[in-house]
């Protein structure tokens, strides 16, 4: 056999000149450059390409654009390998690789195809009623289910392809480079308008790349178009969504086509969301199948595809065909299959009574041909007649759905028998085919006017603009058949949805069984759910239900249209931010320093924060219990730069944090600090930090490493929504400083030998704040402590952080200053029961927190009110304690429930659980903080913590929460 | 993805924004009944149409614009203003 025996020796759009190698199923074939997968598979004689969902019947190539339901197959190896892609629109490239699917163990020998013959057992909704009981043995029946479902195989591998994503703008978003869309585009363009047109296909043309004579007549507007700066033309660009305010989602594929020949530096697609002011749907219409026994059979094809095969890739489907169809397109499809020297058979055209009903052959040997009544039903004898190709027109039906996204309304049109669009959207224009103008010319005048309307809606002026001449055309004409009945004696199954498997009869059952909404039926049978969703399948669908419902087509309405409108890839979806790009990543201005010290990491929202300082040798949990020790015994020096930093300013600044905190601020006097409790209007805790009075009407707040953008965001809301006649600005400062917690018994001794100011005591007490200078930098003191220790906060100007933090080490290293991490600051506020963010979780209130004391009863604040709910101050509130191991060693897993009995059989009455919890280097034993009903009530009790999840319990007392220093005599020393 | 109108940088994408809620709420007084508190704080109405909200500028110039946004038709009824 030659090399692609179906292939004619001259004409169509393919380089002869060029041979591309490629594989199906590990056998190799050629084709050409302007081939599709489908195109030259079909051209090699592969009739047979996949196995359908459900009976996994032979299917073939049944379309030649993006509706194809059965021709779907997985394209490249490895990592690339992508399933359930539409050989229809796959372009041929040298070396490509395509596997079928949903057979095993292969194509012409599939075990599954048994379900064929079990079919009586799989009626619609077969899974709601075979799997039912015992209900226990659902996870092996979902096993069972799960192996044989689906079609395509997941690719088990990262994605190694980038993409991109691009924002754009235009005037006009033409969608559909066929001639309505051609013609609007220049319609806009010569206006003056920006525009974009977008086709799917290689090149722009739409359906008249397949018809006799290609799409030589939009050639010269075409030329126009790619030359106009103010035009951008997108070959191989899916309009697949269109959203609010003239959004409008585009996939486009830059190197798919390329295989590897694609140049690296190039993504392999592109996400496009381009916000046009006005959208022009140019989409075309896509060809209904006709429902009859056996109509699922290789090579049964769309009329409009065997015309494009012929006249655009010069591949015969077949060598006798008979055309079956319902409208007028029968004579252009009889008469390019008789040009292209295929024997037409027969012409079986159901405006004249005649319809096929019934096939045979594994690939398509034969058909069976009656003449049938009004209801689609046989009556008389059938005539079988020898052909290998089927042509099959049941009509044309807009594709409406990008029209339908946005909610654009649907009106059924009799003499087309299909939806056209309604109203939608004031700033979408549909028209040609997807407006249900089929004849050429008539679809050509109407780009022109949706073009034409487009430019005035944005006050250009509709320029003149003569139309090509075409061919004249047999005015359109359809007799709606929506099903052919089976003939006696002629079984066979009726196909509405080829990719689903879903037949006729299964509409119908579904319609006995008193499935009313079509939205129901769908989803009973899984009409129109697979990837095609049902292009091809939808209105013989709704057709047949609506026959069987004895209510029109238009009472039972469309399912809804939903973007994508063909499937997206969802690493386009992600565009670039996948890995270390998923979001920004912050460092702080000593990061630098940490990594080459050999800290390691934690992850804290965006930031990352050095955890520990691990020395040569040393183990993590050594190093930061190390850590905490030499704070506690001598000094060291943290990286608090992740931390919010607020600066208030204005005339009523004091009235304003007045009136945001629930402690007290009017007489702060300037250079002091003190802590802050922020809450929410329902009186639960926002959030904690400092606050600095700097000046009269000048403050400097932290917040909480988490809470920053929050806490920020809640005073922009306070000061712009609430009160806009306070005199205050805010505004974050916290990439503007670097912070430094110098903290431990030594610290004073340490900022004594770098400050130029006097840190003693007396000049700088507790919650003191002073401006010094060190190591050239003017950096402002707070004298504030998180560990329980002696300690100060330094706000450093953000690029001089690294010299202050040396400077430090250096004065530090006579005390054996050592810098400490994360872990071992966690460590010690939980030595020092101070409430964090597992905590303050958005459902404590400062007295659940133990910090009723600081809550004034003088003023009014944000969260007052609600705070005064008597449910706020219930004693059976969870509120904080500290819990410690009975046995003192075994360590208490956070988030662990507390309960009375470890031996009580669920359900059992949870009392509060474990927030969070560490070893104490200092006590030398675990601890804990939990919230717990009763709270402070049940010290000394004995309470079991229970983690079902890691299957342990531990036995802990319930103690005060602050296990060290409870008196905080360290601090103010 | 709706275009929001931002008086200080003009239409913006509503990426640039966060949602804010409803811009007809009062603040009761400090002072004001429990029960005029928890309406302010926890009732919200849920409307069919015209309905004016705050959209927060966080990724811009950090206004809490105040938006009418029909919530039927997502249409932006009037250009925002600042709030209150």
């Amino acid at each position: 056999m030659s090399a692609e025996p179906f292939r004619l020796p001259s004409g169509g759009a393919i380089d002869r000149t060029r041979t591309l190698a490629f594989t199906f199923d590990g056998r190799s074939y050629t084709g050409h450059p302007g081939d599709t997968l489908a195109s030259a598979l079909l051209a090699n004689g592969v009739r047979i390409v996949g196995r359908s969902f459900k009976y996994h019947r032979p299917r073939g190539v049944f379309t030649a654009g993006p509706e194809e339901p059965n021709a779907l197959v997985r394209v490249g190896e490895g990592a690339r390998a992508e399933p359930n892609t539409r050989a229809t629109m796959v372009e041929l490239y040298d070396g490509l690789v395509a596997q079928s699917q949903n057979c095993w163990p292969s194509l012409g020998l599939d075990i599954w195809a048994l379900n064929n013959l079990l079919a009586p057992l799989f009626p619609a909704g077969f899974y709601y009623k075979t799997f039912m009981a015992p209900a226990r043995a659902w996870p092996a029946y979902e096993r069972i289910i799960r192996r044989a479902a689906g079609i395509g195989a997941h690719v088990p591998h990262a994605d190694p392809d980038r993409y991109e994503r691009r924002f754009a703008h235009c005037d006009v978003l033409v969608v559909g480079g066929g001639a309505a869309g051609i013609m609007a585009a220049t319609a806009a363009a010569r206006a003056g308008a920006d525009v974009m047109l977008i086709d799917e296909r290689d090149t722009l043309g739409g359906h008249l790349r397949g018809e006799r004579g290609g799409a030589e007549i939009l050639l010269p507007y075409l030329r126009e178009l790619a030359a106009d700066k103010n035009v951008r033309l997108l070959p191989r660009t899916t309009a697949f969504g269109v959203y609010d305010h003239g959004t409008v989602a585009l996939a486009e594929r830059v190197t798919d086509h390329l295989g590897a020949a694609a140049t690296p530096s190039l993504p392999r697609q592109r996400l496009w969301m381009v916000r046009a002011r006005e959208i022009v749907i140019a989409a075309g219409a896509i060809e209904r199948p006709l429902v009859f026994a056996g109509n699922d059979r290789p090579t049964v094809m769309l009329a409009s595809a065997v015309r494009t095969y012929i006249n655009r890739f010069a591949v015969l489907p077949g060598r006798r065909a008979v055309v079956f169809t319902n409208n007028s397109d029968a004579a252009c499809t009889a008469r390019d299959l008789t040009a292209a020297g295929v024997e037409v058979a027969a012409v079986v055209d159901a405006r004249a009574g005649q319809a096929v009903v019934a096939t045979t052959g594994r690939s398509l040997r034969a058909v069976a041909i009656s003449s049938i009544d009004d209801a689609g039903r046989p009556i008389d004898a059938s005539r079988w007649i020898d052909c290998d190709l089927l042509a099959v027109s049941g009509g044309l039906t807009p594709s409406v759905h990008l029209h339908s996204h946005t909610g654009g309304k649907l009106t059924w049109e009799e003499t087309i028998a299909a939806f056209v669009p309604g109203t939608g959207a004031a700033n979408i224009r549909v028209c040609g085919a997807a407006r249900g103008v089929f004849p050429l010319a008539d679809s050509l005048s109407d780009g022109v006017r949706a073009g034409g309307v487009a430019a005035q809606a944005l006050g250009l002026k509709p320029p003149a603009l003569d139309l090509p001449a075409c061919a004249p055309e047999e005015p359109w004409s359809i007799r709606p058949l929506w099903e052919v009945k089976s003939a006696r004696n002629m079984r066979g199954k009726r196909f509405v949805d080829l990719q689903d498997d879903v037949t006729a009869d299964d509409l119908e059952l579904a319609v006995r069984e008193n499935y009313r909404s079509i939205e129901h039926v769908k989803r009973y049978t899984t009409l129109g759910m697979g990837t095609d969703q049902g292009k091809t399948a939808n209105l013989n669908g709704l057709a047949i239900v609506a026959q069987r419902r004895a209510e029109t087509i238009a009472t039972v309405g469309t399912t809804t249209f939903r973007s994508p409108y063909t499937p997206v890839a969802l690493g386009a979806l992600a565009g670039p931010e996948t890995g270390k790009y998923f979001e920004p990543i912050r460092r702080t201005p000593l990061h630098d320093w940490h990594a080459a010290q050999g800290a390691t990491f934690v992850e804290a929202g965006q930031w990352l924060r050095p955890r520990a300082y691990p020395r040569p040798g040393e183990s993590f949990n050594a190093a930061w219990r190390r850590e905490v020790l030499s704070v506690r015994g001598t000094a060291g020096i943290c990286d608090v730069s992740t931390l919010g930093k607020i600066d208030v300013q204005g005339p009523d600044a004091t009235a304003f944090l007045e009136r945001v905190y629930c402690n007290g601020f009017a007489r702060l006097p300037v250079g002091h600090g003190r802590y802050g409790l922020m809450l929410r209007e329902d009186g639960i805790v926002l959030d904690d930090g400092t606050v600095t009075r700097i000046g009269e009407r000048q403050y400097f707040l932290t917040t909480t490493t988490s809470n920053a953008g929050r806490a920020l965001a809640h005073l922009e809301y306070l000061l712009q929504a609430v009160w806009p006649e306070l005199k205050v600005r805010v505004a974050s400062v916290t990439d503007q400083y670097g912070q430094i917690a110098l903290a431990g018994p030594r610290s004073r001794d340490v900022l004594g030998k770098v400050a130029d100011i006097a840190v003693d005591s007396a000049a700088l007490s507790f919650l003191g704040s002073a401006v010094t200078t060190i190591a050239g930098a003017r950096v402002r003191l707070l004298r504030v402590s998180y560990s329980g220790e002696l300690a100060y906060e330094i706000a450093i100007p953000a690029g001089h952080t690294v010299a202050v933090w040396e400077a430090l080490l250096v004065a530090g290293q006579e005390f054996g200053l050592a810098p400490y991490g994360a872990e071992a600051m966690a460590a010690m506020r939980i030595e020092k029961g101070h409430a964090a963010g597992a905590e303050i979780n958005g459902q404590t209130t400062p007295a659940d927190l133990g910090l009723a004391r600081l809550v004034s009863t003088k003023k009014y604040f944000v969260g007052r009110r609600l705070l005064e709910r008597p449910a706020m101050a219930d004693a059976a509130r969870p509120t904080l304690i500290g819990l410690t191991p009975v046995d003192g060693v075994t360590p208490i897993p956070a988030g662990a429930q507390l309960i009375a009995d470890a031996r009580a059989k669920p359900p059992v009455k949870m009392l509060g659980h474990v927030t969070s919890a560490t070893f104490s280097p200092t006590l030398g034993r675990p601890i804990a903080l939990a919230l717990l009903t009763g709270g402070m009530a049940r010290i000394d009790e004995t309470l079991v913590a229970a983690s079902p999840l890691d299957g342990v319990s531990v036995a802990a007392r319930v103690v005060h929460p602050v296990f060290y220093d409870p008196a905080g005599e360290r601090l103010h020393d | 993805m709706l275009l929001i109108p931002c008086p200080h940088c003009g239409p913006r994408s509503h990426i640039e924004f966060t949602y804010a809620g409803d811009a007809t709420l009062r603040r009761p007084a400090d002072d004001a009944p429990l029960a005029e508190w928890a309406d302010y704080v926890y009732l919200r109405d849920n409307p069919h149409g015209p309905h004016r909200e705050y959209w927060h500028h966080v990724h811009g110039c950090r206004a809490y614009v105040t938006v009418e946004r029909d919530t039927a038709t997502h249409a932006i009824v009037t250009p925002g203003g600042e709030a209150s």
